[in-house]
């Protein structure tokens, strides 16, 4: 059965040629039939898959698949491969599952479209990129799934290609990505030179005996796939692409740039679980750019009117969270965060497609308001997801933001733990205050336009979303032992063996003739009781309703207060302005970089290369100009030369 | 006997004449008859030499080049009259047609 795996980036793929290359001639049903089977038969596909894993005893979840060899040179072989193991095999769901949901609902939401093929054919690409992204068993091929899932998402953001802002945020999107891209590369190179491979099981399986704990290399690697990481997940510094990104249609909001690829970064990180556990300072920086970038965004997301910008910045925001459980160990949190997030918010992306269906284009909160009453459909799964990102119990944004704070508290600091919770609480007061400026209150909407509940098409996808995200948390109910689904199911993957690896570590460094640290504290683990877990599960619980009773006040309650008490405070300006950190990269690296541009284009190329060639040119037409003189027309001429060159040869030769 | 000298030193005279006029005269008639004089120059040359080393094979080629003259003539003379039906005159300096 786990034969089948090379299958399921297949499918997609021959959905996206037939709906790219026949779409106009089938027509727009066939199309859309074509794209969302495509997708189920990969999900399906990855439902025998599933079933082939667990049947397989716990030691031996690990399937490897060489289709072919990709290339071999020298020592690098390069095999075109897949690895199906619990990691992937949860990222395959989601990727499918939600992608399923996703396909089908796009259907109604570009019903409208003219390139309806055109949007399907690069969300089927998407799907096989992502695919490759999460199934592939060595890092290039990795990264040829993330350097797909890259352009597929320059293809979607710019798909309003008539737009300059959509072209725009394209390009912005792709730029940016390329700068953590060019950083995964090295750190592949970087992997390739320690281990002379880039296989998964073997680099990790020879991690420990390879690489110091804590050295100059195994961080330098990290830290390369780290900023990698940082592009692909809009992690501070290289997130400004996210929030721009919205330009694209709202199920790629949901899709990629909510659900899917913004976390492949999470799930490198996770991936290379056994790189990270060796360099203490990257798993640090992880760590600590998470838990700012999840306070961080979350504040812009506090000031924001567009209905997907607020989403963006959440998704920004609740990725740091993410990077924060992966930075403090707790790896699995990280991906089981991953996991409900995917479902809520592309719940909650999906449930704002539909609302600006419905509106017809409208996506500015302030011209929102009481939309309950004509959506019921959308205001509740949109609902049940807020709950759930908020993080209340029972949904599943509770279990998985609780037990990355839980980790970040106990593996962490106070320091971390203290972001997590400042960001859960303005996630909660953001997130209600979207639900109350959009579905409650007076209507500010255009009296011209009539607010209608989206086609079954839509709302159903929703509604399975909202399943999900209510009910995801299940997989991980973190306090009866043995119920943690996930974390037993992932156990194989982030089992890493610390004092192993340390004592190899020593072991290399006597070798090396070096003084080996006192380590022992790092084994050393502290033991916490029940009623730690639950009080913090309390705290968290509190924290969230807090917020959501501050929105409630502030946007229900006394819906003029904001207004009033917030204008003109530099505090409010600066979030509003994003905090003018597009303004600065502007101003010292894009203008600079465009400016050099221009110098290198105008100067060194228009005037410097081209200068030179034409100047070779110009000097041999003016030679050619003048030895044209000669050529004269009359054939007496012709004659004097030939004379005259015969008696010239006659001196020379006596 | 007549010696080798005088056959060359003859020769040499004509085929001098002969590049004089082609590039002095500006009728194309006498420079056409100029070129006849070198080729006829170079026959005396090649006579002279056929005496001096008592073969025929010099005879023989100056048959051949009468034959070629002829040719010349034929064709060369067909040129001129074409160059006369295109400008009322053969004068050389007229004609600057095979410039650029």
């Amino acid at each position: 059965m786990l034969s089948l795996a090379w299958l399921v980036p297949v499918f997609p793929l021959i959905g996206s040629i037939v709906t790219g290359f026949f779409g106009l001639r089938i027509g727009k049903d066939a199309v859309g039939k074509v794209a969302c089977g495509s997708v189920a038969l990969s999900f399906m596909t990855t439902l025998i898959i599933l079933a082939g894993l667990v049947m397989l005893p716990e030691e031996h979840r690990i399937y490897e698949q060489v289709v072919f060899t990709w290339f071999a040179s020298g020592d690098l072989v390069v095999d075109f491969g897949y690895q199906i193991d619990p990691l992937s095999m949860v990222m395959m769901m989601v990727v499918t599952g939600v992608g399923l949901i996703i396909h089908i609902y796009s259907i109604g939401y570009m019903h409208e479209e003219y390139s309806y093929y055109r949007f399907f054919a690069y969300m089927n690409l998407f799907m096989c990129s992502m695919l490759l992204l999460v199934m592939g068993n060595n890092f290039l091929l990795m990264f040829i799934g993330w350097e797909g899932v890259g352009m597929c998402s320059y293809f979607l953001i710019g798909y309003y290609f008539e737009k300059k802002s959509a072209c725009d945020a394209g390009t912005k999107a792709f730029v940016v990505n390329r700068v953590g891209d060019f950083a995964f590369l090295l750190g592949i190179m970087y992997i390739f030179k320690e281990f002379k491979t880039i296989d998964f099981t073997s680099v990790f399986a020879a991690a420990p005996n390879t690489l110091i704990y804590g050295g100059e290399a195994v961080t330098l690697i990290t830290l390369f796939l780290f900023i990698g990481a940082t592009g692909k997940s809009a992690q501070i510094p290289l997130y400004t692409w996210l929030p721009d990104a919205m330009e694209g249609p709202t199920p790629v909001s949901a899709l990629i740039h909510a659900a899917t690829m913004v976390t492949a970064g999470v799930y490198m990180v996770a991936r290379c679980n056994a790189l990270f556990m060796l360099a203490p300072m990257s798993m640090m920086t992880v760590a600590f750019i998470g838990g700012g970038t999840a306070i961080f965004a979350a504040t812009i997301g506090m000031a924001q009117n567009d209905i997907k910008r607020v989403l963006a910045y959440s998704t920004v925001s609740q990725i740091g969270y993410m990077f924060l459980a992966c930075g403090v160990g707790a790896f699995t949190a990280g991906i089981f965060h991953l996991v409900t997030h995917a479902f809520f918010k592309a719940c909650l992306f999906l449930g704002s497609g539909s609302v600006i269906h419905g509106l017809h284009g409208e996506q500015d909160i302030r011209k929102m308001g009481g939309l309950k009453k004509y959506q019921p459909v959308t205001y509740l799964t949109f609902l049940i997801s807020t709950l759930a990102i908020a993080g209340i119990f029972p949904l599943s944004g509770f279990f998985s933001k609780d037990e990355i704070l839980f980790h970040s508290l106990v593996d962490g600091n106070m320091i971390l733990w203290g972001m997590g919770v400042s960001g859960a609480f303005i996630t909660a007061f953001y997130m209600f205050r979207l639900v109350f400026l959009t579905f409650h209150g007076e209507s500010r909407v255009d009296p011209h336009v009539h607010p209608h509940e989206s086609p079954k098409v839509m709302t159903l996808p929703l509604v399975v979303l909202a399943g999900l995200a209510a009910a995801g948390g299940l997989l991980g109910i973190p306090l009866i032992k043995g119920a943690h689904l996930l974390h037993h199911w992932l156990e194989p993957v982030f089992s890493f063996d610390m004092k192993a690896a340390l004592d190899a570590s020593a072991q290399m460094m006597i070798k090396e003739g070096h003084h080996v640290p006192a380590w022992s504290h790092l084994l050393e683990k502290e033991e916490h009781g029940l009623a730690m877990e639950i009080g913090l599960m309390l705290l968290s619980l509190v924290i969230a309703l807090s917020g959501i009773t501050a929105a409630y006040f502030f946007y229900i309650k006394y819906p003029t207060l904001p207004d009033r008490i917030m204008q003109g405070q530099w505090g409010y300006e600066l979030v509003k302005n994003k905090y003018q950190v597009d303004e600065f990269y502007d101003a010292t690296i894009v203008n600079p970089a465009i400016e050099g541009s221009f110098f290198l284009w105008k100067t060194c190329d228009a005037q410097g290369v081209d200068g030179a060639v034409n100047g070779v040119a110009k000097t041999i037409a003016w030679f050619s100009d003048q030895a044209r003189a000669f050529q004269s027309g009359f054939v007496r001429n012709y004659a004097l030369f030939m004379v005259v060159g015969f008696i010239g040869f006659l001196i020379v030769v006596f | 006997m007549i010696p080798l000298s005088h056959y060359l030193v003859l020769s040499a005279m004509l085929f001098s004449i002969g590049v004089l006029g082609v590039l002095v005269r500006r009728n194309a008639i006498v420079v056409f008859m100029c070129v006849e004089i070198m080729l006829n120059a170079v026959n005396i040359s090649l006579i002279g030499f056929d005496n001096y080393t008592d073969q025929v094979n010099g005879q023989i080629f100056s048959f051949m080049v009468m034959c070629v003259a002829a040719a010349e003539v034929s064709v060369g003379l067909a040129i001129v009259i074409a160059l006369f039906r295109n400008k009322p005159t053969v004068n050389l300096d007229e004609f600057n047609l095979m410039r650029w």
